[in-house]
């Protein structure tokens, strides 16, 4: 259908070989015992639905095997960015710390 | 204090017995391979062959670690392929998976000793696991392979994007295969047990238009 490019295997490879993972940049609370359970809620259950930029994991889950992110625009479905887990996206919303 | 090189010599097993009484089965047993290459004519344009019973073993480390790069060096005589490249030699292939796993072929029997050579040589953190049960080995070569194979999965295997020696991990059918291109007609694919009846009757229905050989 489409290609995306895996920051792993350095190539764009067939949309067929990825599965999205849901949101990125999901922050664990660092003390779990001790957060509310709001906090805990929040984690676990609460995911962003952004209209526009949006940062999502995924998995070239038929290839390399590897998680990765993707900034993807949710209007208009185009991959603005792939980059690799611990690297900082570059296309981000003024307001959104990443 | 623990030794990391002490306790992995110590849990050494050789996972394929030595002992000729127990019968080994390679994934394509049921197809029954030598008696359909006595089947049909022989002079079919592309030739299927099974590497039966090749000892695979899975190497994982960090690329960028020497010790791990020069440990198989010294014992394979061939630096670890960078991203979706492989190296061959006297028979031992290792093929790139992901940045920090490889695929390392071998001859029937000589696994175990490879397997005890790499742990005893690589003095760093790295893992080295026998799964030589799990999968299998097919080449595929003659005239139209690279057409044929166009039909089996969805990577752009033409010569340009993917010269000799190159391999990628990518959809078979709807099955996952490791496949590199070893000549310019000529590919080799790395199937799972569990999916080798899959692949073999879609390889055989992709085979269909331009006839199919098989060599033992």
């Amino acid at each position: 259908m489409f290609y995306i490019y895996c920051p792993y295997c350095e190539e764009h490879r067939e949309e067929e070989e990825f599965h999205a993972s849901g949101e990125a940049h999901i922050p664990r609370p660092s003390d779990p015992d001790n957060c509310t359970d709001a906090e805990w809620g929040e984690y676990l259950f609460f995911r962003t639905n952004p209209r526009g930029l949006h940062h999502e994991l995924w998995v070239h889950g038929i290839g390399c095997r590897k998680f990765f992110n993707i900034t993807r625009d949710t209007v208009s479905y185009e991959i603005k960015e792939t980059y690799k887990i611990g690297a900082k996206p570059q296309f981000t919303h003024a307001e959104e710390k990443v | 204090m623990f030794d990391v090189n002490k306790s992995m010599q110590t849990v050494q097993m050789n996972l394929i017995p030595n002992d000729v009484s127990v019968r080994a089965e390679t994934p394509l047993h049921h197809v029954d391979l030598a008696t359909i290459a006595t089947q049909g004519a022989q002079d079919r344009n592309i030739k299927i062959q099974e590497l039966a019973l090749l000892d695979h073993l899975v190497l994982r480390g960090h690329a960028d670690n020497a010790a791990l790069t020069t440990g198989i060096q010294s014992v394979m005589g061939v630096s670890l392929p960078i991203n979706l490249q492989s190296v061959e030699k006297e028979g031992q292939v290792i093929r790139w998976i992901s940045p920090d796993e490889w695929l390392i072929t071998t001859p029937h029997g000589t696994g175990f000793a490879l397997e005890q050579q790499l742990r005893n040589a690589i003095s760093t953190h790295c893992a080295v696991v026998n799964v030589s049960g799990g999968q299998t080995v097919i080449t595929v070569e003659g005239a139209g392979t690279e057409e044929m194979l166009r039909k089996c999965t969805p990577y752009d295997i033409h010569i340009s994007n993917m010269p000799v020696g190159k391999v990628v991990t990518s959809l078979f059918g709807k099955a996952q295969a490791v496949i590199r291109r070893t000549g310019e007609q000529q590919f080799e694919v790395v199937i799972r047990r569990s999916f080798s009846d899959y692949c073999w009757l879609w390889l055989q229905d992709s085979c269909r238009e331009f006839g199919f050989t098989v060599k033992l």
